[in-house]
């Protein structure tokens, strides 16, 4: 393999049902760090059926050199055969240097197929990525085992160099619609026998059923909020964050939220990547449940109040009252982006 | 119908400590456990043997040790186990250890794989569909339910989704990969237990598998661990007095800094 052929960073623009998710913008924001620091373009690839210039548009707006178009009414729907077949074929025709797949439950059984396929390295749910000055190698930095270890890993002879990159990580850039940028097509051919998997039946969930052990953000209330109609004005806060609502065991046993959204003892053991704890004092069978999210951010009126010790950043005021304000906040900065 | 489970035995995580002096991982004392994933998906061919009648060989890659899992598996139920084990292995990432593992499946009859969706060790999650492209079969990952086709020509699973699920059916032969939640194993039988250890467990190194030793163990290896450091032990943030909206701010600020919004 003569791995300077490998140019250039080429980021999955993951799209479901018809809207390019979240990830393919972060994965555009990491994927512009490290073309500008290669002096390489970034192009997206985008699969799907009936894909309008609009999208391809936003994806230049938001850091792509080049949107490669794979459009074909097999591809409206994720289907590991034919989608893995087309990041092969835009792989073997251009050649990327790096290419970055969302660590999603599609990415993560996308990436490793094409990896075989291809015979290069990749490396899973990266949550750090950079250029080593000396090499130009791509240093792809994961945790392991539950996020005790962090391990920095290279892949010196093989291209081009794959990550799965972990969601709600990595930053988007903000929007310039005076970017520009090209858009190619990719002349796809989905044969039969590439559709070798029938979907029978394709359910969308709301996220209130979803499991709290999947989260990556949790709004979660204890007992200090006072009264379940306090605890139910939590969920519009979860919706502005994408996240899900869980809760203290007292909440739980008070009736104010399902057992299944209980936190810590007989409850579960949750690790997102922010955990807000409002009006939690925090047992430590509550803390045990919850100390090992990324990032904690808790709100009590006691400033006493144990859970403090355990917070990245802790906030003494009265957890109702923050709430919406904190709700009017979000939306501000969403605005604003 | 034969069934191959792909089983990882993996050091029980929720044990793991880390030395506070040293921030390494403290391995000493730490039992080994089947992948909680991997164990998922023996009880799912278990009932299936149960129910439909099928051979339930389990194969791991790992050092000699690792047969304690296996001996387990058969414990449970499994009629054949089989334990990949060579120095040359070693040191392998997910590309030539799913080369090993296939190479090791090109000498088995199956109609069906299962493996865990992924070790709590390594959680890469891509051994699996690795298998499934070196040997060309078609692939559901992210499985919670499985049920078997009358004729036993195909399957139907339930595939799961951050934001949902799918309903698929695939022919066979195919590769799956099963999640923890899938359904609870049963527990050895004291007799399957009994019997267990008077099993033989096969022990295959590179030779019988015939494989290039340049494609497997760390030479075969497209990635190589550069650096592996400890995260370091949290210290407790700050906490400030302030009213609702400040706080608001000061929180949205604090997000912003770390990319969660």
């Amino acid at each position: 393999m003569d791995i300077s052929e490998y140019k250039g960073v080429l980021v999955f623009a993951e799209r479901r049902a018809g809207t390019i998710q979240k990830i393919a913008y972060e994965l555009l924001g990491i994927g512009r760090t490290i073309a500008d620091a290669l002096g390489q373009p970034l192009a997206a690839l985008v699969v799907g059926s009936g894909i309008k210039d609009a999208e391809a548009a936003d994806l230049i707006a938001s850091g792509a050199d080049e949107v490669v178009v794979a459009d074909a009414p097999e591809l409206a729907a994720y289907v590991t055969e034919p989608y893995a077949k087309v990041l092969t074929q835009a792989i073997r025709e251009r050649k990327p240097g790096v290419v970055f797949v969302g660590a999603t439950t599609i990415g993560r059984d996308l990436a490793p197929r094409v990896s075989a396929r291809v015979h290069t390295g990749l490396t899973a749910d990266c949550t750090g990525l950079a250029v080593e000055d000396a090499t130009n190698n791509l240093l792809m930095t994961r945790p392991a085992f539950g996020g005790n270890i962090m391990a920095t890993i290279v892949c010196p002879e093989h291209r081009p160099q794959m990550s799965t990159v972990r969601p709600g990580v990595m930053r988007r850039l903000d929007k310039d619609p005076s970017r520009k940028g090209e858009v190619s097509r990719l002349d796809v051919k989905i044969e039969k026998a590439d559709l070798n998997v029938e979907i029978l039946e394709a359910v969308v969930e709301k996220a209130a059923r979803k499991n709290i052990e999947e989260a990556s953000v949790l709004v979660s209330g204890g007992r200090g909020l006072g009264s379940p109609e306090n605890y139910a004005k939590l969920s519009p806060l979860a919706e502005e964050l994408g996240g899900l609502v869980s809760a203290s065991r007292a909440v739980v046993d008070a009736g104010w939220a399902a057992p299944d959204r209980q936190v810590g003892q007989t409850g579960k053991t949750v690790r997102p990547d922010l955990y807000l704890a409002l009006g939690i004092s925090g047992m430590i069978q509550h803390i045990a449940g919850m100390e090992d999210s990324d990032y904690i951010v808790a709100v009590n009126k006691n400033p006493d109040a144990p859970i403090f010790e355990f917070a990245d950043v802790g906030i003494v005021t009265d957890a109702n009252k923050l709430v919406p304000a904190l709700v009017e906040e979000l939306r501000t900065a969403k605005l604003e982006r | 119908m034969n069934i191959v489970v792909c089983m990882k035995q993996v050091p029980d995580t929720t044990e793991v400590k880390i030395d506070p002096a040293t921030g390494t991982l403290i391995r000493e004392g730490i039992p080994s456990i089947i992948n909680p994933d991997d164990k998922s998906g023996l009880e799912a061919a278990l009932a299936l043997k149960d129910s439909a009648g099928a051979r339930v060989t389990v194969l791991s890659m790992g050092p000699p040790q690792a047969d304690v899992a296996l001996r387990e598996a058969l414990a449970m139920g499994a009629d054949e186990a089989i334990l990949l084990s060579d120095r040359a292995f070693g040191g392998a990432d997910t590309w030539a250890t799913s080369s090993t593992i296939a190479a090791a499946l090109r000498k088995l009859p199956f109609d069906l794989v299962i493996c865990g969706r992924q070790a709590i060790d390594g959680d890469t999650a891509q051994v699996g569909p690795q298998i499934a492209e070196h040997l060309g079969l078609p692939q559901v990952s992210y499985v919670s339910e499985l049920s078997l086709e009358a004729g036993q020509k195909s399957v139907v699973v339930k595939r799961v989704f951050e934001d949902g699920y799918q309903r698929i059916r695939v022919k066979l032969p195919c590769l799956l990969t099963a999640l923890r939640d899938m359904n609870s194993p049963r527990y050895m039988s004291v007799s399957g237990a009994f019997e267990a250890y008077g099993k033989q467990i096969k022990v295959w190194g590179l030779a019988d598998l015939g494989l290039d030793p340049q494609s497997i163990g760390l030479k075969g290896s497209p990635t190589r661990v550069k650096q592996s450091f400890t995260k370091g032990a949290k210290s407790a943030g700050k906490v400030y007095e302030l009213d609702a909206k400040e706080g608001a701010k000061l929180i949205v600020d604090r997000l912003k800094e770390k990319f969660i919004i």
